[in-house]
């Protein structure tokens, strides 16, 4: 029982961090609640038809389906991260003032919630599908499964206590500095998971360039401890990343900032100010 | 940076053929939750596939930090798992759904 609430929890607590950061990052957005449930629901309902369908996309493109699928939803993700990111860029200051000078909703913040309700359930269907699999599997193996089942369900009710450590731990940053902790957060979060889909790509067979360890840090950090896979969604940390992985995820945050100065930069107004 | 692209593209290209025409001499099954061979010796310093064969009813998660691999084959299925090149030296891998019986290494050399 504890090693099935274990391996569950586990899965659960990478998708919860997303969900953390993501409430963290909408505070005070109106509607968020809602879009927050619907990326959530949608993402169950895909784990649910990944699972089903798990070995009809393995079979896919010459048996490489799941490790492209796994690519294209990181892939996916990081972007909709970056046009997050980008549109606070523009937007944050007006909704920050707004937060503090009224401390109600945002009507304005409509527009990224798809963005991150999108990410919010690509995260809930990538490890969500794992969990399916796992607890069917328990299930299909009839009644000595009762007690692993127990365990995890249970590891989905720890992994979604998790979820809400992380909001309270977040919300606790005072408002005036939240905007910037939760911009990095994602930032990080999106370079770590482009990554992680090149890696994906390379175990599809494609990419297959500089996949030289750059270095090797799993006595210090090993991946598969708790610790390990929470820095691993959070930052992209990896015990042995490859030199591909490394030139990704620098170049995912450089393109990211890059593109959060264009969007700050760029004028807001359709009249633009004189040049000095 | 489009030169780059290209030469990706290419690169990748190159090497999915010989990758998919190599996936059949190394095999791993899982039966009863548990990996036949356990031991897999491949060849060093080369790109290795894996056909791996899920004889159980239930789904199963290759899965390997050190090899950078996490793929699940699901129940009566079989899936192609991608490694290296690899520096001799010995890769532990487990079924992550059963891994107190789902065990093995792959022996590069």
């Amino acid at each position: 029982m504890l090693g099935a609430l274990i391996i569950v929890f586990r899965e659960v607590i990478e998708a919860g961090l997303i969900i953390g950061i993501v409430m963290a990052a909408t505070r005070g957005v109106f509607g968020r609640g809602r879009w927050i449930n619907i990326g959530v629901g949608c993402g169950v309902l895909g784990a649910a038809i990944v699972a089903l369908f798990a070995g009809a996309i393995s079979q896919a493109f010459e048996g490489a389906g799941q490790e492209l699928f796994n690519a294209a939803v990181l892939g996916i993700a990081v972007v909709m991260l970056m046009w997050h990111n980008a549109w606070m860029a523009r937007h944050g200051r007006e909704i920050a003032t707004e937060m503090q000078s009224i401390g109600t909703a945002v009507s304005e913040g409509a527009k990224p919630l798809t963005a991150l309700a999108i990410v919010v359930g690509l995260a809930v269907l990538r490890e969500g599908s794992e969990v399916v699999l796992f607890l069917y599997g328990i299930f299909a193996s009839g009644t000595s499964g009762s007690a692993l089942l127990i365990g995890g369900l249970l590891g989905i009710v720890a992994g979604a206590a998790f979820t809400g450590l992380t909001y309270i731990g977040l919300v606790a940053i005072p408002t005036r500095h939240i905007f910037t902790v939760t911009t990095w957060l994602i930032a990080l979060l999106a370079a770590g998971m482009a990554a992680q889909s090149v890696q994906f790509l390379n175990n599809a067979g494609f990419a297959e360039v500089l996949g030289r360890t750059v270095w090797d840090t799993s006595w210090i950090l090993s991946d598969g401890s708790i610790m390990g896979r929470l820095l691993h969604t959070l930052i992209g940390y990896t015990e042995r990343p490859t030199e591909l992985q490394l030139i990704v995820y620098i170049a995912t945050l450089f393109a990211m900032f890059l593109l959060m100065r264009l969007a700050r930069t760029s004028p807001p107004k359709p009249i633009p100010a004189v040049a000095e | 940076m489009r030169s780059f692209l290209i030469l990706l593209g290419l690169a990748a290209l190159v090497t999915l053929a010989p990758a998919s025409a190599r996936a059949q001499d190394y095999v791993l099954t899982i039966k009863d939750h548990k990996f036949t061979p356990e031991d897999i010796k491949v060849p060093a310093n080369q790109r290795v596939a894996i056909t791996v064969i899920n004889e159980d009813a239930t789904a199963e998660e290759f899965e390997s930090k050190i090899l950078k691999v996490e793929k699940i084959i699901a129940g009566k299925s079989k899936g192609v798992v991608r490694i290296g090149p690899l520096k001799p030296g010995r890769y532990p891998f487990v079924g992550e759904f059963h891994e107190a019986t789902a065990k093995g290494v792959v022996i590069a050399e």
